[in-house]
């Protein structure tokens, strides 16, 4: 197959974290989409055994859970947010654990990876991030279902980009993918790409709506051959959202795209992740599938809302010995 | 390592499993324990120590056993079997209930003491081990309940001696026990002197559970120990898992002396990756294939064949996988690969692969602790001849080749001694189905490998050994027919019709032939004797077939492979039709036996009608002796198949010349075996009358075979050919020690008569037949949209 250089700017880097050059796409492969396997039972097993094999303790938990902290995408997706509603949040982001806690562990301030709201917050939420290099996502293209007109999908991408998000979580159209239509999830991927601009775009396969593992590795491939910087599980709308057989599914599709092209896509479970040690599994699934150059922000993001209040009560059960209660950390 | 300090390297740190538990029932114990016999712990004695492999420091003294020791055990065994059996069912399966339950409770003293006795990591004994353990106890549990009814028609055994290996000691214990004793039979288990310490925990447990004392009796040592068990005049059944060399010399020291023998033993499995699997998974597979307990697996893939397309690309991935692998203590919930069962071991696989002289040696790029401790390493490019394709190394080692097309990977697959698992993996379910029972071993698993469970048989082929652990199959190792229960009346031995002082030769003269591949063949040697009637009448020549004879004839034999191929449907078709021929010939068949042997023509007449009858319950049963799909706790199959067991020598009897030879024959390729009969000695006629009858039912050249001559000078040739798959006697002469010491040479399955006669007029169950004709293959297809 044929691959465009990776053609970088300055401004590509305009995120902070981002130290990766983006991924520029490449045309579609539909050889290596047809190719594309799923063994479902065989991920299943590999993803129930991940457990095990894998556990993580004490000093090196606490600084595996800060790692995890720093990738969080603190979201808000009610239809009842409010500017203050944000702003509290975006307060959160800015400092998502007690100082003291901190000091305790010896380490210097953390922020959420990004804060994550619907395209009407995109301002309140860039205005009470300012100063902070925190990057504000907005979900977009008529999420969470996708199925407004493609033109105002495209307009509310542009919108949400003029507001200043500069990470833009995009729906995929599912029915492109259910009925084997790559060339139009492609072309769709590709514009949604192009609107985005210098924003980042995450791409969400709504997974949980795509009846097999191997759609969700064939949807994957064609949303990164056509330029997504991120390719994200689910809107947290759909009846069952980020899973690790699924994760590893994406992983893997990300692996093999890396192989072949040599970027490196990013990828962002989400809904569903509630517990610290549900968030150690997936890093340790991403460090292991992946390599460690994954575990960061540019590259990997829980998309989470609750999550963060259970890693804080795991930090200071660390730092104090005792159980902790959540009504000790502040709100978000 | 400080916290800021991980948080940029993102470092796996300890994670240690506490051994204090495990620590304190040790030192309960003193540090040192004795045998288990008759529900009590013997004082410790002779010692030897057992030594954790990761650290190298003594965990404990144990004591060897030596004859008086091993005498006792047995002596608990045999007193307790009666009573034991005669339990009721019910009963039994409240105790085996019960030792589940406690193995549950205390399921991490086990794990953990598991892991520092055999240096597997905690994940595995904690997580596949002890569950395993537990859930062969429930099942067997349940085997002990519904057994009254469903194996009516079956008897234990009696005393059971067992020896298990190192490398699963609470599973292979449980493989051994749970069965054994809930069909009624005792036993006395040794395990291996590496890892006793889950034995002897669990020998608390038996009383714990209120087990009467001598059920289960363990009793420590090394291998002469073990050759004490096997050797020990009042052990009805031996039942061994270990080595392939070890199990050759039980086959050796128990041939002839009626023991009944299992043996499971080693492998070469094939891991077999088309170009359209899975390829992740396949990797991800070989994980726990080869790298699971350290490659120390009987059933391990061990030889991995890939697709020539996609062989470069599947072994780059392989490696970069092989280096995420965390090598280091055991006892760490948070470590892929552990220690090697001990420095002796490690020293084998060492020398092994240093000796790799070919090919392309890559060790994981990983780091590896001091002590005993071996990477995960691949080595490409080595050709089938080898010794690295060819011999176990029984460690985290290895070996890969490639293939072209599915019939070349079946060929591979299949050129090993070894036949006891492999795996295959392909999204193409025609292809996958299409291969699985194709490949010579006993367990096949299609995209997944190493699954186990207590309702799917395990056991191998070729010299992987003989026998089933698990399932409906599992129990025909631990209870033998009802009918066999009473002592079969001796052999009555009955010499050929000697030349009459006046000879009566009258008619045309009429030499029999061999019948080899469809075709009469005059016999190698080109010597024949005469074959007189009592009466004193010259009924014919039987030629005297030599080792050449039998050489042909098992060619022809193995050339007719695809009779086992064939569908049941129509072999039942072909029986019939046999039967058919010789109901016409009934007059003729019956003349002959009559004068062969001196009995009235009446008598004469039923064996005949009996014979056409047993070809009807053959034929019948070609379509019927059916598989089963197992319950096991999995969303897929497991497929237990029965298999023809290939080519089989056979024996004849002289009792019924006609009716021996049917009743064996017939139910042999009613499963789709091939056979090289060898007919009475005194009474060799009508069976060579016989094969006219096949020639014109439509047989296949091959399928049946019939060499005439002296048993005694063929028995050795058929026994120790190496391209035979099981030899049966049921001869006048008593063959029964010649031919398991040959068996031992390919560990070919045996079924002889030690002397005793069969009853084959009345004796009409044909399934001990079909038994021995078949080998259960469990297929494992797990599945998932």
């Amino acid at each position: 197959m044929t691959l465009k250089p990776a053609v970088e700017t300055v401004q590509d880097h305009a995120l902070p974290q981002v130290q990766t050059p983006r991924n520029p796409g490449m045309p579609l492969d539909l050889d290596w989409v047809a190719g594309a396997t799923a063994n479902t039972s065989a991920i299943e097993r590999r993803a129930a055994t991940l457990p095990g094999r894998r556990s993580i303790k004490k000093e090196f938990q606490a600084a595996w859970l800060l790692k995890a902290i720093t990738l969080i995408d603190l979201t808000t997706l009610s239809g009842d947010d409010t500017p203050a509603r944000v702003r509290r949040l975006c307060a959160k982001a800015r400092q998502p654990v007690r100082a003291e806690i901190l000091k305790a562990l010896g380490m210097g301030p953390v922020t959420t990876g990004a804060v994550c709201v619907y395209h009407d917050m995109v301002e309140t939420a860039v205005d009470a991030l300012k100063g902070s290099d925190i990057p504000v996502a907005a979900v977009s293209t008529g999420f969470p279902a996708g199925l407004s007109p493609l033109h105002l999908r495209i307009a509310e991408i542009e919108e949400g980009v003029k507001a200043g998000a500069s990470e833009i979580d995009i729906v995929i159209s599912r029915r492109h993918v259910l009925t084997g239509n790559w060339q139009a999830l492609y072309d769709e991927m590709q514009a949604f790409r192009q609107a985005c601009g210098q924003a980042h775009v995450k791409a969400i396969l709504a997974t949980g709506e795509l009846g097999t593992l191997r759609n969700v590795a064939r949807a994957s491939l064609v949303c990164m051959m056509a330029g997504a910087d991120f390719i994200k599980t689910s809107t947290g709308k759909e009846s069952v959202n980020a899973t690790l057989p699924v994760s590893l599914t994406m992983i893997r599709a990300i692996r093999a795209y890396h192989a072949v092209t040599g970027h490196r896509v990013g990828y962002k479970p989400a809904g569903g992740i509630s517990k610290a040690k549900d968030a150690l599994l997936y890093l340790a699934l991403l460090r292991d599938e992946l390599g460690r150059r994954w575990v960061q922000p540019d590259l990997f993001r829980f998309g989470a809302s609750s999550l963060l209040g259970d890693i804080e009560r795991q930090l200071e059960h660390h730092v104090t010995g005792a159980y902790s209660a959540a009504y000790r950390h502040p709100m978000g | 390592m400080q916290v800021s300090e991980i948080f940029e390297s993102l470092d796996y740190g300890p994670a240690p499993e506490s051994r204090a538990g495990a620590e304190a029932w040790i030192s309960g114990h003193g540090g040192r324990f004795g045998h288990f016999i008759n529900g009590a712990f013997t004082a410790h004695a002779r010692g030897f120590d057992s030594r954790n492999p990761a650290t190298g420091e003594r965990l404990a003294r144990l004591s060897v056993a030596d004859r008086k020791t091993v005498d006792a055990a047995v002596a608990a065994a045999a007193n307790a079997q009666p009573a034991w059996a005669g339990l009721s069912g019910h009963q039994r399966a409240r105790y085996l209930y019960a030792i589940a339950r406690l193995i549950q409770k205390h399921s991490r003293l086990f794990a953990v003491l598991e892991s520092l006795d055999n240096g597997k990591p905690i994940r595995e004994s904690r997580d596949i081990d002890i569950p395993l353990v537990q859930r062969h106890f429930y099942y067997h549990a349940g085997m002990a309940q519904i057994g009254e009814t469903e194996m009516a028609g079956r008897a234990p055994v009696g005393v059971c001696g067992q020896i298990i290996p190192w490398n699963f000691p609470l599973l292979m214990l449980a493989w051994k026990i749970a069965p054994a004793i809930a069909m009624g039979n005792t036993v006395v288990l040794k395990p291996a002197e590496y890892t006793s310490l889950t034995a002897l925990r669990f020998a608390e447990i038996c009383t714990e559970a209120g087990l009467p004392p001598g059920v289960v009796n363990i009793v420590t040592g090394d291998g002469a120990t073990g050759e004490l068990i096997v050797r020990h005049p009042d052990i009805d059944k031996v039942a061994f898992t270990g080595s392939t060399q070890v199990g050759r010399a039980i086959r050796q020291a128990t041939a002839g002396s009626g023991k009944s023998l299992t043996l499971e033993l080693g492998g070469k499995s094939p891991y077999i990756v088309f170009e359209d699997a899975d390829i992740d998974s396949a990797i991800e597979g070989l994980v726990d294939a080869i790298w699971f307990n350290q490659g120390q697996v009987c059933c391990a893939g061990s030889r991995l064949l890939v697709q020539e397309g996609i062989a470069d690309m599947f072994h780059a991935r392989l490696r970069r996988r092989m280096d995420g692998l965390r090598i280091g203590d055991p006892l760490d919930k948070c470590i892929d690969v552990g220690a090697v069962v001990d420095p002796v071991q490690l020293e084998t696989i060492t020398r092994m692969v240093d000796s790799c002289d070919a090919g392309e040696v890559y060790h994981a790029d990983t780091p590896r602790p001091e002590g005993c401790f071996y990477p995960p390493t691949l080595i490409t490019g080595l050709s089938t001849a080898h010794p690295l394709m060819q011999e176990e190394i029984f460690g985290p080692v290895l070996v890969s080749t490639t293939f072209r097309t599915p019939e070349e990977a079946v060929a591979l697959a299949n050129n090993t001694r070894y036949g006891l698992a492999a795996t295959v993996w392909s999204e193409n379910i025609n292809l996958a189905l299409d291969i699985a029972p194709r490949l010579a071993a006993g367990v096949v698993w299609v995209n997944a490998t190493n699954l186990f469970d207590a309702a799917a048989e395990f056991g191998g082929v070729r010299e992987s050994g003989f026998g089933r652990e698990g399932g409906w199959g599992g129990l025909e190792a631990y209870t033998k027919p009802r009918a066999d229960t009473g002592k079969r009346p001796a052999l009555v031995p009955i010499p050929p019709v000697e030349a009459p002082e006046n000879p009566q030769i009258d008619g045309l003269d009429r030499t029999a032939k061999m019948y080899i591949g469809g075709r009469q063949a005059r016999p190698d040697g080109a010597y024949s004797r005469a074959v007189w009637s009592r009466s004193g009448g010259l009924l014919g020549h039987a030629g005297i077939g030599n080792r050449k004879d039998i050489r042909n004839a098992v060619e022809a034999a193995q050339a007719a492979r695809a009779w086992s191929r064939s569908s049941g449907h129509l072999r039942a078709q072909i029986l019939y039709y046999i039967a058919e021929n010789l109901s016409a010939r009934r007059a003729e068949f019956a003349g002959r036996i009559a004068d062969l042997t001196g009995t009235g023509k009446a008598r004469a007449g039923r064996e005949v009608d009996l014979s056409v009858s047993r070809l009807f319950t053959a034929a019948a049963w070609a379509d019927k002796y059916d598989g089963r799909a197992a319950g096991v706790p999995l969303r897929g199959l497991a497929l237990a198949l029965r298999e023809a067991v290939g080519v089989i020598g056979i024996f004849g009897p002289d009792e019924a010349p006609l009716l021996g030879m049917v009743s064996a024959i017939a139910p042999a390729i009613a499963m789709g075996n091939r056979v090289v009969y060898v007919p009475s000695e005194p009474y060799p006629l009508a069976a060579t009358d016989f094969y006219q009858v096949l020639d014109t039912s439509d047989v296949p050249g091959g399928v049946v075979n019939i060499v005439t001559g002296a048993h005694d000078e063929l028995a050795p040739v058929l026994a120790q050919h190496l391209d035979v798959d099981a030899v049966w006697s049921f001869s006048g002469a008593d063959l029964s020690r010649e031919i398991e010491h040959g068996a031992a040479g390919n560990l070919k399955r045996s079924w002889v008569n030690y002397g005793h006669a069969r009853d084959w007029t009345g004796d009409t169950d044909m399934r001990a037949f079909l038994e021995q004709a078949t080998e259960i293959k469990s297929v494992w297809v797990p599945y998932g949209a």
